[in-house]
Protein backbone atom coordinates (compact mmCIF):
# COMPACT_ATOMS: atom_id res chain seq x y z
CA UNK A 1 0.00 0.00 0.00
CA UNK A 2 1.33 3.37 -0.48
CA UNK A 3 0.65 6.43 1.67
CA UNK A 4 -0.28 8.64 -0.90
CA UNK A 5 -0.44 11.66 1.20
CA UNK A 6 3.37 11.00 2.75
CA UNK A 7 4.45 10.66 -1.25
CA UNK A 8 1.62 13.64 -1.90
CA UNK A 9 3.77 16.00 0.41
CA UNK A 10 6.91 15.05 -1.46
CA UNK A 11 5.92 17.05 -4.15
CA UNK A 12 5.84 21.04 -3.31
CA UNK A 13 3.72 21.75 -6.27
CA UNK A 14 0.66 19.92 -5.19
CA UNK A 15 -0.04 22.61 -2.18
CA UNK A 16 -0.29 25.46 -4.69
CA UNK A 17 -3.91 26.88 -5.53
CA UNK A 18 -5.12 27.90 -9.20
CA UNK A 19 -8.15 30.33 -9.96
CA UNK A 20 -8.33 30.30 -5.46
CA UNK A 21 -8.78 26.59 -5.43
CA UNK A 22 -6.21 23.32 -4.88
CA UNK A 23 -4.67 22.51 -7.82
CA UNK A 24 -5.99 19.43 -8.95
CA UNK A 25 -3.30 18.16 -11.78
CA UNK A 26 -4.53 15.56 -14.13
CA UNK A 27 -2.02 16.08 -17.13
CA UNK A 28 -0.05 13.81 -16.03
CA UNK A 29 0.59 12.36 -19.46
CA UNK A 30 1.84 15.45 -20.75
CA UNK A 31 4.11 16.20 -17.98
CA UNK A 32 4.85 14.26 -14.61
CA UNK A 33 4.89 16.71 -11.19
CA UNK A 34 8.87 16.69 -9.70
CA UNK A 35 10.04 15.65 -6.61
CA UNK A 36 11.35 17.42 -3.88
CA UNK A 37 14.37 14.99 -4.32
CA UNK A 38 14.73 16.04 -8.17
CA UNK A 39 14.76 19.80 -7.74
CA UNK A 40 17.32 19.53 -4.34
CA UNK A 41 19.34 17.20 -7.38
CA UNK A 42 19.39 20.20 -9.85
CA UNK A 43 19.91 22.99 -7.22
CA UNK A 44 22.76 21.03 -5.90
CA UNK A 45 24.40 20.91 -9.50
CA UNK A 46 24.27 24.40 -9.51
CA UNK A 47 25.29 25.09 -6.48
CA UNK A 48 28.12 22.88 -5.95
CA UNK A 49 29.41 20.87 -9.13
CA UNK A 50 28.21 22.49 -12.39
CA UNK A 51 31.31 22.48 -14.90
CA UNK A 52 31.28 20.72 -18.59
CA UNK A 53 32.29 16.98 -18.20
CA UNK A 54 34.24 14.76 -20.55
CA UNK A 55 37.03 17.32 -20.98
CA UNK A 56 38.19 18.80 -18.11
CA UNK A 57 40.68 17.22 -15.72
CA UNK A 58 40.01 19.58 -12.76
CA UNK A 59 37.47 18.30 -10.10
CA UNK A 60 34.37 19.61 -10.81
CA UNK A 61 34.50 18.70 -13.73
CA UNK A 62 35.64 15.13 -12.50
CA UNK A 63 32.59 15.04 -10.32
CA UNK A 64 30.41 16.13 -13.18
CA UNK A 65 31.41 13.47 -15.42
CA UNK A 66 31.04 10.98 -12.48
CA UNK A 67 27.53 11.89 -11.59
CA UNK A 68 26.67 11.54 -15.76
CA UNK A 69 27.68 8.67 -16.09
CA UNK A 70 25.81 7.15 -12.69
CA UNK A 71 22.63 8.49 -13.95
CA UNK A 72 23.52 6.60 -17.15
CA UNK A 73 24.24 3.51 -15.26
CA UNK A 74 20.87 4.01 -13.36
CA UNK A 75 19.28 4.37 -16.66
CA UNK A 76 20.64 1.07 -18.24
CA UNK A 77 20.13 -0.94 -14.93
CA UNK A 78 16.39 0.62 -14.93
CA UNK A 79 15.62 -0.62 -18.20
CA UNK A 80 17.79 -3.91 -18.03
CA UNK A 81 19.58 -2.88 -20.88
CA UNK A 82 23.10 -5.47 -21.22
CA UNK A 83 25.65 -2.50 -21.51
CA UNK A 84 25.41 1.11 -20.07
CA UNK A 85 26.85 2.09 -23.64
CA UNK A 86 23.74 1.51 -25.18
CA UNK A 87 21.68 4.24 -23.41
CA UNK A 88 22.08 7.50 -25.55
CA UNK A 89 21.05 10.19 -23.61
CA UNK A 90 18.89 12.88 -25.54
CA UNK A 91 17.35 16.02 -25.24
CA UNK A 92 13.51 13.60 -25.40
CA UNK A 93 11.66 11.03 -26.85
CA UNK A 94 11.28 13.00 -30.11
CA UNK A 95 15.00 13.75 -30.60
CA UNK A 96 15.96 10.10 -29.66
CA UNK A 97 13.09 8.86 -32.55
CA UNK A 98 15.14 11.46 -35.32
CA UNK A 99 18.59 10.27 -34.63
CA UNK A 100 17.21 6.68 -35.40
CA UNK A 101 14.78 7.77 -38.42
CA UNK A 102 17.74 9.85 -39.82
CA UNK A 103 20.54 7.36 -39.36
CA UNK A 104 17.79 4.78 -40.82
CA UNK A 105 18.01 6.43 -44.76
CA UNK A 106 20.70 4.88 -45.66
CA UNK A 107 19.18 1.46 -45.06
CA UNK A 108 16.13 1.79 -46.72
CA UNK A 109 15.20 2.38 -50.75
CA UNK A 110 12.38 1.81 -52.95
CA UNK A 111 10.54 -1.12 -52.20
CA UNK A 112 10.96 -0.86 -48.70
CA UNK A 113 8.19 -0.52 -46.32
CA UNK A 114 7.80 0.57 -43.03
CA UNK A 115 5.08 -0.03 -40.16
CA UNK A 116 3.63 2.74 -38.20
CA UNK A 117 0.38 2.50 -35.78
CA UNK A 118 -2.91 4.17 -36.14
CA UNK A 119 -2.40 4.90 -32.37
CA UNK A 120 0.75 7.09 -32.73
CA UNK A 121 1.67 10.70 -31.38
CA UNK A 122 2.79 12.92 -34.35
CA UNK A 123 6.35 12.50 -33.14
CA UNK A 124 6.16 8.99 -34.01
CA UNK A 125 4.62 9.62 -37.40
CA UNK A 126 6.10 12.64 -38.68
CA UNK A 127 10.26 11.62 -38.39
CA UNK A 128 8.81 8.33 -40.96
CA UNK A 129 6.83 9.90 -43.10
CA UNK A 130 10.25 12.21 -43.69
CA UNK A 131 12.13 8.90 -43.93
CA UNK A 132 10.02 7.62 -46.48
CA UNK A 133 10.47 10.73 -48.46
CA UNK A 134 13.64 10.76 -48.74
CA UNK A 135 13.91 7.00 -49.39
CA UNK A 136 11.12 6.17 -51.52
CA UNK A 137 10.07 3.46 -48.85
CA UNK A 138 6.48 3.01 -48.35
CA UNK A 139 4.64 3.63 -44.84
CA UNK A 140 2.16 1.65 -43.69
CA UNK A 141 -0.33 1.93 -40.55
CA UNK A 142 -1.78 -1.17 -38.43
CA UNK A 143 -5.92 0.05 -38.07
CA UNK A 144 -7.38 0.04 -34.71
CA UNK A 145 -10.61 -0.97 -33.53
CA UNK A 146 -13.63 1.50 -32.12
CA UNK A 147 -12.05 0.55 -28.60
CA UNK A 148 -8.64 1.52 -28.80
CA UNK A 149 -6.92 -1.54 -29.30
CA UNK A 150 -4.91 -2.43 -33.16
CA UNK A 151 -5.75 -5.71 -35.12
CA UNK A 152 -2.99 -7.51 -35.19
CA UNK A 153 -4.42 -9.84 -37.60
CA UNK A 154 -4.20 -7.39 -40.26
CA UNK A 155 -0.28 -6.20 -38.64
CA UNK A 156 0.48 -9.53 -39.69
CA UNK A 157 -0.75 -9.39 -42.66
CA UNK A 158 1.23 -6.12 -43.58
CA UNK A 159 4.24 -8.06 -42.44
CA UNK A 160 6.63 -9.58 -45.56
CA UNK A 161 10.43 -9.27 -46.66
CA UNK A 162 9.78 -6.06 -47.67
CA UNK A 163 9.40 -4.51 -44.23
CA UNK A 164 12.22 -2.87 -42.65
CA UNK A 165 11.44 -0.90 -39.66
CA UNK A 166 8.05 -1.16 -37.50
CA UNK A 167 7.47 1.37 -34.80
CA UNK A 168 4.61 1.39 -32.18
CA UNK A 169 4.09 3.16 -29.06
CA UNK A 170 4.63 1.10 -25.78
CA UNK A 171 1.33 2.66 -24.46
CA UNK A 172 -1.10 5.49 -26.78
CA UNK A 173 -1.10 9.06 -25.36
CA UNK A 174 -4.81 9.64 -26.83
CA UNK A 175 -6.44 6.73 -25.22
CA UNK A 176 -3.88 4.87 -22.81
CA UNK A 177 -4.26 1.64 -24.80
CA UNK A 178 -1.43 -0.51 -23.92
CA UNK A 179 -0.08 -2.17 -27.32
CA UNK A 180 1.09 -6.03 -27.59
CA UNK A 181 4.63 -5.04 -28.07
CA UNK A 182 6.01 -8.52 -27.31
CA UNK A 183 4.00 -10.35 -30.18
CA UNK A 184 4.66 -7.12 -32.59
CA UNK A 185 8.39 -7.43 -31.83
CA UNK A 186 8.28 -10.87 -31.98
CA UNK A 187 6.36 -11.09 -35.47
CA UNK A 188 8.25 -8.26 -37.16
CA UNK A 189 12.28 -9.82 -36.15
CA UNK A 190 10.57 -13.15 -38.23
CA UNK A 191 10.68 -11.43 -41.07
CA UNK A 192 13.85 -9.37 -40.50
CA UNK A 193 12.76 -5.70 -39.44
CA UNK A 194 13.84 -3.90 -36.59
CA UNK A 195 11.78 -2.32 -34.05
CA UNK A 196 11.38 0.93 -32.23
CA UNK A 197 9.13 1.38 -29.40
CA UNK A 198 8.45 4.70 -28.38
CA UNK A 199 8.21 4.24 -24.43
CA UNK A 200 7.01 8.05 -23.51
CA UNK A 201 3.68 7.22 -22.22
CA UNK A 202 4.57 3.24 -20.72
CA UNK A 203 7.75 4.12 -18.50
CA UNK A 204 5.75 6.30 -16.25
CA UNK A 205 3.63 3.31 -15.51
CA UNK A 206 5.56 0.12 -15.66
CA UNK A 207 8.93 -0.94 -16.04
CA UNK A 208 10.36 -2.17 -19.43
CA UNK A 209 12.89 -4.84 -19.54
CA UNK A 210 14.79 -3.87 -23.07
CA UNK A 211 16.63 -7.46 -22.92
CA UNK A 212 13.53 -9.25 -21.98
CA UNK A 213 11.82 -7.21 -24.51
CA UNK A 214 14.28 -7.99 -27.52
CA UNK A 215 13.55 -4.68 -28.63
CA UNK A 216 16.29 -2.86 -30.70
CA UNK A 217 15.30 0.74 -29.73
CA UNK A 218 13.44 2.15 -26.89
CA UNK A 219 12.54 5.50 -26.20
CA UNK A 220 11.39 7.57 -23.48
CA UNK A 221 11.47 11.06 -21.66
CA UNK A 222 12.73 12.17 -18.44
CA UNK A 223 9.87 14.63 -17.77
CA UNK A 224 7.33 12.12 -17.57
CA UNK A 225 8.87 10.06 -15.09
CA UNK A 226 9.23 12.95 -12.34
CA UNK A 227 12.11 14.15 -14.25
CA UNK A 228 13.27 17.75 -15.62
CA UNK A 229 11.93 18.56 -19.47
CA UNK A 230 14.60 18.26 -22.29
CA UNK A 231 16.57 14.89 -21.20
CA UNK A 232 15.79 11.35 -22.28
CA UNK A 233 16.85 7.93 -23.14
CA UNK A 234 17.43 6.17 -26.33
CA UNK A 235 18.53 2.96 -25.35
CA UNK A 236 19.53 0.53 -28.94
CA UNK A 237 20.72 -2.44 -29.03
CA UNK A 238 24.75 -2.27 -29.77
CA UNK A 239 25.06 -3.81 -33.09
CA UNK A 240 22.62 -1.50 -34.27
CA UNK A 241 24.12 1.44 -32.64
CA UNK A 242 27.53 0.71 -34.36
CA UNK A 243 25.81 1.11 -37.56
CA UNK A 244 23.64 4.17 -37.41
CA UNK A 245 25.61 7.27 -38.49
CA UNK A 246 25.78 10.07 -35.87
CA UNK A 247 23.15 12.43 -36.04
CA UNK A 248 24.67 15.47 -34.97
CA UNK A 249 28.17 16.83 -36.06
CA UNK A 250 29.90 18.39 -32.96
CA UNK A 251 32.26 17.88 -29.53
CA UNK A 252 32.34 14.86 -27.64
CA UNK A 253 31.36 12.82 -31.02
CA UNK A 254 34.48 12.43 -32.33
CA UNK A 255 37.58 10.44 -31.98
CA UNK A 256 40.41 12.29 -34.43
CA UNK A 257 39.52 15.70 -36.32
CA UNK A 258 41.60 16.84 -39.14
CA UNK A 259 40.07 19.19 -42.13
CA UNK A 260 40.93 15.54 -44.49
CA UNK A 261 39.01 13.24 -42.04
CA UNK A 262 37.02 13.01 -38.52
CA UNK A 263 37.15 9.58 -37.21
CA UNK A 264 34.25 9.45 -34.69
CA UNK A 265 33.86 8.41 -30.91
CA UNK A 266 32.45 5.35 -29.41
CA UNK A 267 29.35 4.70 -28.21
CA UNK A 268 27.49 6.48 -26.65
CA UNK A 269 29.76 9.41 -27.53
CA UNK A 270 28.92 9.03 -31.28
CA UNK A 271 25.07 10.31 -30.55
CA UNK A 272 26.23 12.78 -27.72
CA UNK A 273 27.38 15.98 -30.11
CA UNK A 274 28.04 18.74 -27.84
CA UNK A 275 27.39 19.36 -24.56
CA UNK A 276 24.72 17.82 -22.97
CA UNK A 277 21.65 18.30 -20.50
CA UNK A 278 24.53 17.40 -17.68
CA UNK A 279 22.26 18.33 -14.85
CA UNK A 280 19.12 17.50 -16.66
CA UNK A 281 20.53 13.83 -16.81
CA UNK A 282 21.99 13.39 -13.39
CA UNK A 283 18.44 14.89 -11.98
CA UNK A 284 16.38 12.20 -14.26
CA UNK A 285 18.79 9.30 -12.20
CA UNK A 286 17.59 10.92 -9.22
CA UNK A 287 13.91 10.50 -10.35
CA UNK A 288 14.43 7.26 -11.63
CA UNK A 289 15.34 6.58 -7.89
CA UNK A 290 12.58 8.34 -6.55
CA UNK A 291 10.40 6.52 -8.65
CA UNK A 292 11.78 2.97 -8.00
CA UNK A 293 11.77 3.79 -4.15
CA UNK A 294 7.87 4.01 -4.69
CA UNK A 295 7.72 0.90 -6.94
CA UNK A 296 6.11 0.33 -10.04
CA UNK A 297 4.20 -2.72 -8.68
CA UNK A 298 2.51 -0.33 -6.20
CA UNK A 299 2.18 2.56 -8.83
CA UNK A 300 0.20 0.11 -11.18
CA UNK A 301 -2.11 -1.47 -8.37
CA UNK A 302 -3.11 2.17 -7.45
CA UNK A 303 -2.89 3.81 -10.87
CA UNK A 304 -5.64 0.90 -11.87
CA UNK A 305 -7.60 2.08 -8.85
CA UNK A 306 -7.92 5.17 -9.74
CA UNK A 307 -8.68 4.75 -13.50
CA UNK A 308 -11.23 2.20 -12.38
CA UNK A 309 -13.16 4.78 -9.99
CA UNK A 310 -12.67 7.49 -12.67
CA UNK A 311 -14.06 5.70 -15.42
CA UNK A 312 -17.11 4.63 -13.99
CA UNK A 313 -17.79 7.96 -11.98
CA UNK A 314 -17.52 10.03 -14.91
CA UNK A 315 -19.77 7.25 -17.16
CA UNK A 316 -22.51 8.34 -14.46
CA UNK A 317 -22.57 11.51 -16.52
CA UNK A 318 -25.76 11.48 -19.48
CA UNK A 319 -23.94 12.11 -22.35
CA UNK A 320 -20.29 11.32 -21.26
CA UNK A 321 -18.50 9.07 -24.10
CA UNK A 322 -15.00 7.64 -23.57
CA UNK A 323 -12.47 7.11 -26.12
CA UNK A 324 -10.52 4.16 -25.91
CA UNK A 325 -11.62 1.09 -23.76
CA UNK A 326 -8.69 -1.39 -24.07
CA UNK A 327 -8.92 -3.91 -21.88
CA UNK A 328 -5.14 -3.18 -21.06
CA UNK A 329 -4.98 0.70 -20.62
CA UNK A 330 -3.15 2.79 -18.38
CA UNK A 331 -4.72 5.62 -16.18
CA UNK A 332 -6.03 7.66 -19.08
CA UNK A 333 -9.16 8.75 -19.86
CA UNK A 334 -10.29 10.77 -22.97
CA UNK A 335 -13.92 11.75 -23.40
CA UNK A 336 -16.58 14.16 -24.78
CA UNK A 337 -20.00 15.00 -23.26
CA UNK A 338 -22.56 15.40 -25.79
CA UNK A 339 -21.68 17.80 -28.62
CA UNK A 340 -19.58 20.18 -26.21
CA UNK A 341 -16.62 21.01 -27.70
CA UNK A 342 -13.39 19.86 -25.30
CA UNK A 343 -12.24 23.07 -25.47
CA UNK A 344 -15.63 24.81 -23.29
CA UNK A 345 -14.95 21.93 -20.69
CA UNK A 346 -11.38 22.52 -20.26
CA UNK A 347 -11.69 26.24 -19.83
CA UNK A 348 -14.39 26.15 -17.32
CA UNK A 349 -13.28 22.94 -15.38
CA UNK A 350 -9.57 25.16 -15.44
CA UNK A 351 -11.03 28.38 -13.32
CA UNK A 352 -12.25 25.40 -10.90
CA UNK A 353 -8.18 24.69 -10.35
CA UNK A 354 -7.79 21.25 -12.31
CA UNK A 355 -5.36 20.67 -15.35
CA UNK A 356 -6.24 18.72 -18.12
CA UNK A 357 -5.46 18.45 -21.55
CA UNK A 358 -7.84 19.76 -24.61
CA UNK A 359 -7.51 18.95 -27.90
CA UNK A 360 -6.23 16.34 -30.06
CA UNK A 361 -3.50 15.46 -28.23
CA UNK A 362 -0.70 15.45 -31.00
CA UNK A 363 -2.76 12.24 -32.53
CA UNK A 364 -5.02 13.88 -35.37
CA UNK A 365 -5.34 10.31 -36.96
CA UNK A 366 -7.00 8.85 -33.84
CA UNK A 367 -9.32 11.84 -33.47
CA UNK A 368 -10.14 11.68 -37.77
CA UNK A 369 -10.58 8.03 -36.61
CA UNK A 370 -13.62 8.70 -33.88
CA UNK A 371 -14.73 12.20 -36.13
CA UNK A 372 -13.87 14.28 -33.31
CA UNK A 373 -11.98 17.56 -33.38
CA UNK A 374 -10.52 16.33 -29.72
CA UNK A 375 -11.21 15.17 -26.71
CA UNK A 376 -10.64 16.17 -22.80
CA UNK A 377 -8.11 14.01 -21.32
CA UNK A 378 -7.35 13.23 -17.72
CA UNK A 379 -4.53 11.33 -17.15
CA UNK A 380 -3.55 10.19 -13.67
CA UNK A 381 -0.32 9.65 -11.92
CA UNK A 382 0.44 7.48 -8.33
CA UNK A 383 0.21 11.41 -6.61
CA UNK A 384 -3.63 11.70 -7.25
CA UNK A 385 -6.94 10.59 -5.21
CA UNK A 386 -9.79 9.56 -4.98
CA UNK A 387 -11.02 12.85 -3.57
CA UNK A 388 -9.39 15.10 -6.43
CA UNK A 389 -11.12 13.07 -8.79
CA UNK A 390 -14.32 13.27 -6.96
CA UNK A 391 -13.71 17.53 -7.29
CA UNK A 392 -13.00 16.59 -10.86
CA UNK A 393 -16.28 15.08 -11.43
CA UNK A 394 -18.20 17.78 -9.76
CA UNK A 395 -16.46 20.00 -11.93
CA UNK A 396 -17.36 18.73 -15.32
CA UNK A 397 -20.98 18.54 -13.76
CA UNK A 398 -20.90 21.91 -13.33
CA UNK A 399 -19.14 22.87 -16.77
CA UNK A 400 -21.89 20.66 -18.85
CA UNK A 401 -24.65 22.37 -16.82
CA UNK A 402 -23.13 25.70 -17.72
CA UNK A 403 -22.66 24.64 -21.44
CA UNK A 404 -25.86 22.85 -22.56
CA UNK B 1 -21.67 54.93 -30.64
CA UNK B 2 -18.15 54.41 -31.39
CA UNK B 3 -16.46 51.21 -30.66
CA UNK B 4 -15.13 53.03 -27.11
CA UNK B 5 -18.77 53.47 -26.50
CA UNK B 6 -19.51 49.87 -26.88
CA UNK B 7 -16.58 48.33 -25.24
CA UNK B 8 -17.64 50.76 -22.06
CA UNK B 9 -21.23 49.32 -22.32
CA UNK B 10 -19.70 45.84 -22.32
CA UNK B 11 -17.44 46.64 -19.32
CA UNK B 12 -20.16 48.04 -17.46
CA UNK B 13 -22.61 45.32 -18.38
CA UNK B 14 -19.83 42.60 -17.25
CA UNK B 15 -18.83 44.56 -14.02
CA UNK B 16 -22.90 43.71 -13.09
CA UNK B 17 -21.48 39.68 -11.94
CA UNK B 18 -19.94 39.27 -8.87
CA UNK B 19 -18.15 36.04 -9.58
CA UNK B 20 -16.15 34.69 -12.50
CA UNK B 21 -19.29 31.72 -13.23
CA UNK B 22 -21.54 34.47 -13.74
CA UNK B 23 -19.26 36.30 -16.59
CA UNK B 24 -18.66 33.14 -18.08
CA UNK B 25 -22.31 32.53 -17.86
CA UNK B 26 -23.22 35.85 -19.50
CA UNK B 27 -20.47 35.55 -22.31
CA UNK B 28 -21.99 32.22 -22.63
CA UNK B 29 -25.37 33.97 -23.59
CA UNK B 30 -23.84 37.16 -25.75
CA UNK B 31 -22.58 33.85 -27.91
CA UNK B 32 -26.20 32.77 -28.52
CA UNK B 33 -26.92 36.23 -29.79
CA UNK B 34 -23.88 36.08 -32.51
CA UNK B 35 -24.51 36.93 -35.74
CA UNK B 36 -24.21 33.84 -37.45
CA UNK B 37 -22.00 33.67 -40.73
CA UNK B 38 -23.60 32.34 -43.96
CA UNK B 39 -22.95 28.42 -44.30
CA UNK B 40 -21.59 29.32 -47.58
CA UNK B 41 -18.43 31.34 -46.12
CA UNK B 42 -17.82 28.49 -43.49
CA UNK B 43 -14.80 27.25 -45.23
CA UNK B 44 -11.47 25.93 -43.99
CA UNK B 45 -9.76 29.41 -45.68
CA UNK B 46 -12.24 31.59 -43.30
CA UNK B 47 -11.53 29.58 -40.33
CA UNK B 48 -8.76 31.18 -38.06
CA UNK B 49 -5.72 29.23 -37.28
CA UNK B 50 -4.31 29.53 -33.81
CA UNK B 51 -7.64 28.52 -32.35
CA UNK B 52 -8.47 24.86 -30.56
CA UNK B 53 -11.76 25.50 -31.16
CA UNK B 54 -12.98 26.47 -34.87
CA UNK B 55 -13.74 29.84 -35.74
CA UNK B 56 -14.85 31.30 -38.99
CA UNK B 57 -15.33 34.56 -39.67
CA UNK B 58 -16.70 37.05 -42.48
CA UNK B 59 -17.31 40.59 -43.57
CA UNK B 60 -19.31 42.94 -45.45
CA UNK B 61 -18.79 45.97 -46.47
CA UNK B 62 -22.38 48.29 -45.86
CA UNK B 63 -21.68 52.05 -47.38
CA UNK B 64 -18.40 52.72 -45.18
CA UNK B 65 -19.27 50.66 -42.49
CA UNK B 66 -17.90 47.04 -42.07
CA UNK B 67 -20.50 43.96 -40.90
CA UNK B 68 -18.61 40.82 -39.38
CA UNK B 69 -20.45 37.51 -38.97
CA UNK B 70 -18.89 34.50 -37.35
CA UNK B 71 -19.30 30.76 -35.84
CA UNK B 72 -17.32 28.53 -33.58
CA UNK B 73 -17.91 24.98 -32.96
CA UNK B 74 -17.24 26.06 -28.93
CA UNK B 75 -19.90 27.87 -26.87
CA UNK B 76 -17.03 29.60 -25.07
CA UNK B 77 -15.18 30.89 -28.47
CA UNK B 78 -18.29 32.03 -29.47
CA UNK B 79 -19.09 34.13 -26.59
CA UNK B 80 -15.62 35.74 -27.13
CA UNK B 81 -16.19 36.14 -30.79
CA UNK B 82 -19.64 37.74 -30.24
CA UNK B 83 -17.88 40.26 -28.18
CA UNK B 84 -15.24 41.24 -30.32
CA UNK B 85 -18.00 41.89 -33.39
CA UNK B 86 -20.23 43.96 -31.51
CA UNK B 87 -17.62 46.30 -30.60
CA UNK B 88 -16.18 46.08 -34.19
CA UNK B 89 -19.38 45.77 -36.72
CA UNK B 90 -21.61 48.69 -37.80
CA UNK B 91 -17.91 51.05 -37.46
CA UNK B 92 -15.53 52.94 -40.43
CA UNK B 93 -12.63 50.24 -40.94
CA UNK B 94 -10.24 52.93 -40.13
CA UNK B 95 -12.15 53.17 -36.63
CA UNK B 96 -11.61 49.16 -36.34
CA UNK B 97 -7.57 49.37 -37.47
CA UNK B 98 -7.03 51.79 -34.79
CA UNK B 99 -9.29 50.66 -32.09
CA UNK B 100 -7.60 49.15 -29.06
CA UNK B 101 -8.96 46.17 -27.00
CA UNK B 102 -8.05 46.61 -23.24
CA UNK B 103 -11.71 46.06 -22.55
CA UNK B 104 -11.18 42.72 -22.78
CA UNK B 105 -9.43 42.65 -19.90
CA UNK B 106 -11.19 44.95 -17.73
CA UNK B 107 -14.23 42.40 -18.27
CA UNK B 108 -12.01 39.79 -16.54
CA UNK B 109 -11.12 38.02 -19.65
CA UNK B 110 -7.62 38.95 -19.26
CA UNK B 111 -6.25 35.32 -19.91
CA UNK B 112 -7.61 34.74 -22.79
CA UNK B 113 -5.70 37.44 -24.11
CA UNK B 114 -1.87 35.35 -23.44
CA UNK B 115 -0.68 34.99 -27.09
CA UNK B 116 0.00 31.08 -26.22
CA UNK B 117 -4.17 30.75 -24.87
CA UNK B 118 -5.84 28.06 -27.04
CA UNK B 119 -8.49 30.08 -28.49
CA UNK B 120 -6.55 32.54 -30.16
CA UNK B 121 -8.14 35.54 -29.09
CA UNK B 122 -5.22 37.47 -30.63
CA UNK B 123 -5.41 35.43 -33.78
CA UNK B 124 -9.50 36.98 -33.73
CA UNK B 125 -8.40 40.56 -32.95
CA UNK B 126 -5.27 39.92 -35.83
CA UNK B 127 -8.09 38.64 -38.51
CA UNK B 128 -11.02 41.42 -37.42
CA UNK B 129 -8.28 43.66 -38.36
CA UNK B 130 -7.48 42.70 -41.43
CA UNK B 131 -10.50 42.38 -42.77
CA UNK B 132 -10.88 46.08 -41.94
CA UNK B 133 -7.17 47.05 -43.64
CA UNK B 134 -8.27 45.11 -46.87
CA UNK B 135 -12.04 47.16 -47.11
CA UNK B 136 -9.68 50.44 -45.63
CA UNK B 137 -7.96 49.91 -48.82
CA UNK B 138 -10.86 49.09 -51.17
CA UNK B 139 -12.78 53.11 -50.04
CA UNK B 140 -9.44 54.48 -50.88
Amino acid sequence: MLDIQKIRADFPILKRKVNGKPLVYFDNAATSQTPQVVIDAIADYYSNYNSNIHRGVHTLSQEATDAYEVARKKVQAHFNAKHDHEIILTAGTTHAINIVATGFTQFLGEGDEVIVSALEHHSNIVPWQMLCERTGATLKVIPMSQEGSLLMDVYEQLLSDKTKLVFVNHVSNALGTVNPIEFIIEKAHAVGAAVLIDGAQATPHMKPDVQALDVDFYVASAHKLCGPTGVGLLYGKETWLNKLPPYQGGGDMIDQVTFEKTTYAGLPFKFEAGTPNICGGIAFGVALDYMNSVGFDHIAAYEKELLDYATNELKAIEGLQIYGEADEKTAVISFNVGAIHPYDIGTIIDKLGIAVRTGHHCAQPIMNFYKIPGTIRASFAFYNTKEEIDVFVTAVKKAVMMLS
Amino acid sequence: MSIKEIQDEIVSEFEMFDDWMQRYEYMIDLGKDLPLIDEKYKTDKNIIKGCQSKVWVHADLDGEKLNFTADSDAIITKGIIAILIRSFSGQHPAAIIEADTDFIDKIGLKEHLSPTRANGLVSMIKQLKMYAVAYQTQLN
